[in-house]
Order: C-alpha cells, then structure tokens, then sequence
C-alpha cells in the first residue's frame, strides 16, 4: 500500500469522525498559537528596546553621577549626586588624557515651561555642547545646531525638537522665532530631525541650547557646573573598551578617589541591551513554557483519542486484518492519522498566529517578531507530537487478532 | 478413540482437493482452564465445491471458520489451501494468503461507514496493490456482478442490510479467490434479503465458486450441495 494510499485512508477515517477530530486538532492548535505568539512577543520587545537603545547614539558610553548618602544614611539612587560637572567633560575630551574618546558631550536636562505667543508647552530644556548632535547621532532639518562659539559665549539660543515646534509655534517656520523658557528668551535657531521615542522619552520634544546658557539662566541646582549625564562617544566598536577604561581612569584621577568609592558609573550600550535582552528573554522563556505545557496536554489528547479510537474500532481494524492488511499497514495507518491530526493543528496555529502577529500589535502596542525558523520549528513539532502520540495506539492497533477484532460486537 | 478419529474423517484425502484439513485441533487457554474447540477435524473441500458448515453455537464451528479462512492458525495438525500449508505460517504470510485467496462474507457485513460501497469493494485491492484505475474497474465489475452497479456511491447506512450485504459478497469477489467464506450470512436479515443472498451464493456456485457457509440455520444449509455438521469440536457428513 502506498504511503499516498495510507494518507488518503487516514483522511477518511478522521472524516468519518470529524468533530472528534476537530477538537483534538484545537488542542495543538491552541498549544502552537500560544507557543509561536509568546515567543513573538518576547522577541518583539527585546527588538524594539534593542533598537529604542541602539537609537542613542553608536559606540556610546554614559557616565551618570554616583549616589549620594544622606547624614541620616539614606542612600539615594544612581544619579542622585551632583559629583560630574563640565569640568569632568573637558578633561575627558583632552586626547592626551583620552585618546580613543572621539567626542564628550556634557548633558543637563530638566522639565521646564516653553512659552511662544500664546502658546505655552511643557518640554525638556537640556544644556549641553556642540558634540551633542553627533554623539546622540541626530541631525538638523532646518536651521543650524549649537557652535563651540554659542557654548564659549552663552548664546541665548535653542535647537528645538518638531513636537516642541509644533506645539509652540504651529505651522510657522520656528527658525529665527523667539521663545520663553523659564522667563528667559531664546531665539531658535535649528530643528531636530524626527526620531520617534526612546526609553528616553519622546526625543522629538526637548528645547537644546548651550550648557553655559543652560547653567546659567535655566539650572536650578545649587552647583551650576553639574551636569547629570556625560555622553562619551569612542573612535570606533573596537577601541569601545579601551574608551571605557580611559573614562573610568581619567574620572578616578580627577576625582581623586579610589575605585572602590567611585562617584560615577560608566555604563555602555552594549550593557543596557544585554540587560534588557537577559531581562525578556527570561519573560519569554517562561511565558513559553507555559505555553509548551499547553502543547503538551494537546500532544496527550491526540494520544487519548487515538487510543479510545483503536478500542472504538477494534471490528475495523480485524476487518482490515481479515481483508489483508499487514501489522505494519495498521501501524502506519494509525500513524498517520496521529501525525495529521498533530500536523493540521501546527498547520491551523500557525496560522492563528501569524494572524495574531498581524492583529496584536496594534492592539497592545507591542511589535510581534515572528521568524521563519519558529514558525518552521512549530510545524515539526506538531508533527513530532502527532507521531509520538500514535506511535502507542498504533502498536496497540497493529498487535490486535484479528479473530479477536472481529468478534467483538 | 480409533473408532472415534475414523468417524472423523469426512471424505477420503483428494490429491485435487482445493482445501485439505488433516487432524486439526484448536486449544485455548481462557485463564486457568484449557478449552479445546476444536477436537481433530478432517475435512476436504474440492473446487466448485458448496459446503455448509452447521452447528449450534460452541459446537467449535466458529473457530474452524476462522482456521479454514486463516484468521488463526490450528494448534496441531495441517491445514492446506491450494496446495499451500498454511498452519505453520507467521502473521504476515497469512495475511497475504487472506487477501490472495479467501473473500469474507461476515454476518455483520462488516462494511467501513462512510465510505462508499465503491470504496468498500476497493478495499481488498487496495491491500493486494491493484493500481487506482485497475482497482475502480474491478470494483465496478463486482458491484455489477451483485446486482448494485447504479449504488456504487452510495454509503452502506444508504443501502438495505440486503444490499449491503451484496456489497460485502461484491468485496469477497473482487480479488477473484479460490474460496469464498460466509460466516453466518444471513444472520442480520430478514426473510426477502436471505432467499435474494442466497439465490446470489447459488449463482457463484454455478458459476464455479467454491463456497463454504457456516450456519446455524437448517433451511440456510439446505441450500448446500454438502453439509457437515459440527457438535463437540468434531465434524461429521450429513449429505
């Protein structure tokens, strides 16, 4: 008998039973669906704060200031001290002190009324230098960024991001505007190009002008030379590592502490995304194994109804047997009716969730990554799952009499 | 226990014999305690032959039917169809031997629900290996040799239990084998479609066919040309 012969004979049996069919399949569907969605899921997120990361900037490190212990012994978070100032950024852009530092950009930043006319808008005021735009690796769509010259004099000028334009100047042309921040007038001088937004916040919204126009007139911490972040961009991917030992080195000295009370932390990119990825991808695993337990109970199911099938059908099997089919033609007969039904459910969940990936993610906000090699890798395991739930009835099937078979009524 | 095996012995052995049965006991074990069914059976069956095999139920016929059709094997003694020994053969010869030589005709009729009485008949063939068009053929024929050729779509909960027992004589011809063998055939009919199955076996007859029908009915192995009837695990002549 052929193996096109047995399938075609497989079909029929699971036709003539077709609900009982149908719901085993939802079994391992249900099972597959849950399976590739989660997966999908998981590896979407990691993507996206992946790219959200990568969006910072290339070659980055950050340097944020340490944290500060109150007399009471209270311990504040990362961040919480004053201790980075410019100072720090100019020792670190000095290429004797550092040589594998391409650009330093010292970073303040707070939450501050923007006013334009009559239009008044809540946005990010960050004081920083000329080394900003390539660092965070942004451009300007129209108008200019920030010179060494605007930073050496203090200008009162502002690089605005297009939801700051927007919101403050409608559709009039921002650059040569005048606008308010915190009481002080700024001319605007450049826009930001679009980038979207970032575990940052939206990068679209922040007003960007000198960091000695920012410390001087907007600052409002006791030390106007403290800077809360200082954005340090190496040569290249290579000469990262030897960027980050400078940093911590040159910081260190300046300082004068040692490394064990450091006042600062240097974190790379790098860092954060593995963070965030070790992060998910233990959210992923663990979503997934409950979801493998589900395909797990659909594989038991298709085991259950093929058993009670061969009992169900002990007077065919015998006929079967009496016509002249071989134990090994039952075998693969029951075989393959367990392999299909595994294989139409991995079929139909794969299905349901391309589906879903297409659907969820406009509903919950969260990008879907489904790849060819999972949605390959559900397929074989249904398969996998049909076959070995059969491959017991099967035997059962094959070793029954068929006297035996025939006799019952 | 001489007189008693000679007693036994229902016809002389025929070189010719299509079916020759020499001896054959059948012993089962049900738990603690051996049954013996069948007490040493001699029986020979020349071609053309119609034999009816009558017996009340546990009178053992029932397990020489399932010997004679190779659905078991005797525990001692020898067994041989068509000049083939079968009663030393391994579960895979018999099988072959069952779809080669012997059509089925069971009392429940045994026909697979929802598949046509095409698919039925195809059945046998499709085990043996027939190609597809060769099998429709040779199916189509046999359902037209019963007297079905325009039910050849239809499923069996379609059809009359008369008709559907043609369908299942249809699936015991198609393979062309040396012997056909009716369990009971009539057992689940009525009286119209027992004299319309039995007015079908005497046609096979006539035609050639080597029919054995086990019964328990009378006027169902009056129908036979020979009758052996079964008491005790032994067989004995009637005609």
């Amino acid at each position: 008998m052929t193996w096109l012969e047995t399938l075609r004979t497989a079909y029929e049996a699971l036709n003539t039973r077709r609900l009982r069919s149908l719901l085993t399949v939802l079994g391992i569907l249900i099972g597959i669906a849950a399976v590739i969605l989660t997966v999908g899921l998981g590896q979407g997120a990691s993507q996206k704060v992946t790219d959200q990361i990568n969006k910072l900037g290339s070659n980055l490190l950050i340097v944020s200031p340490g944290s500060v212990t109150s007399a009471s012994g209270v311990r504040g978070g990362r961040g919480s001290a004053t201790t980075l100032t410019v100072d720090d950024a100019v020792v670190l852009s000095d290429p004797a002190v550092a040589p594998d530092i391409a650009s330093v950009a010292p970073t303040s930043q707070s939450s501050v009324t923007a006013i334009a006319g009559n239009a008044n808008w809540t946005t990010t005021a960050v004081g920083t230098t000329a080394d900003w735009l390539t660092v965070r690796a942004r451009t300007v769509t129209a108008g200019r960024f920030l010179t060494a010259a605007d930073v050496a004099s203090g200008a009162p000028v502002v690089v605005i991001g297009q939801t700051t334009a927007t919101q403050l100047l409608g559709p009039v042309s921002p650059v040569g505007q005048t606008i308010s921040i915190s009481g002080q007038s700024l001319t605007v001088i450049g826009v930001l190009n679009v980038e979207g937004s970032t575990t940052g916040g939206d990068q679209d919204d922040l007003a960007i002008m000198p960091q000695t126009t920012y410390s001087a007139r907007i600052s409002t911490t006791a030390n106007p030379r403290s800077v809360s972040t200082i954005y340090v961009q190496a040569r290249d991917q290579g000469s990262l590592s030897a960027a980050y030992q400078e940093t911590v080195a040159a910081l260190l000295a300046t300082h004068g502490v040692q490394p064990a009370a450091a006042d600062f932390t240097v974190s790379s990119q790098q860092a954060l995304v593995d963070t965030v990825t070790t992060t998910t991808r233990i959210l992923t695993v663990l979503l997934a194994s409950v979801a493998a337990i589900s395909l797990l109970v659909g594989g038991i199911g298709v085991m259950n109804i093929m058993l009670v099938s061969v009992t169900e059908r002990v007077r065919e099997i015998g006929l079967r047997k009496a016509l002249g089919a071989t134990p090994s033609v039952i075998l693969r007969q029951f075989l393959v009716e367990a392999s299909l039904l595994g294989l139409v459910g991995g079929i139909a969940g794969l299905a349901i969730g391309l589906i879903g990936a297409a659907v969820l993610p406009g509903m919950l906000g969260q990008p879907v990554t489904i790849s060819p090699i999972a949605a390959t890798a559900a397929l074989v395991v249904s398969l996998g799952i049909g076959i070995g739930a059969g491959v017991y009835p099967a035997s059962r099937a094959a070793k029954l009499p068929p006297i035996e078979a025939l006799r019952s009524e | 226990m001489t007189a008693a095996l000679e007693a036994m012995v229902v016809e002389p052995a025929g070189e010719s014999a299509l079916l020759q049965l020499r001896g054959v006991t059948k012993t089962y074990l049900m738990g603690e305690i051996t049954v013996q069914a069948v007490r040493g059976v001699d029986l020979d069956v020349q071609e053309g032959d119609y034999l009816a095999i009558i017996g009340p139920s546990g009178s053992g016929k029932s397990t020489l039917m399932h010997i004679i059709g190779c659905l078991d094997i005797p525990t001692t003694g020898t067994y041989t169809l068509a000049g083939i020994d079968v009663a030393g053969m391994g579960e895979l010869q018999l099988a072959q031997v069952r779809n080669r030589r012997i059509g089925f005709v069971f009392q429940a009729f045994n026909l697979l629900p929802g598949m046509s009485a095409l698919r039925n008949v195809e059945l046998p063939l499709m085990y043996a290996g027939v190609s597809r068009a060769d099998r429709r053929a040779r199916a189509v024929r046999a359902l037209e040799r019963v007297g079905l050729g325009d039910r050849i779509d239809h499923k069996p909960n379609e059809l009359s239990g008369g008709q559907q027992q043609r369908v299942s004589v249809a699936r015991a011809l198609v393979t062309e084998p040396d012997l056909i063998l009716a369990d009971e055939p009539t057992g689940n009919l009525d009286s119209a479609s027992t004299e319309e199955i039995l007015g079908l076996f005497r046609e096979l007859h006539d035609s050639g066919r080597t029919i054995v029908l086990i019964t328990h009915e009378h006027d169902v192995a009056d129908q036979a040309s020979r009758v052996v009837a079964m008491r005790d695990g032994q067989a004995e002549v009637v005609r």
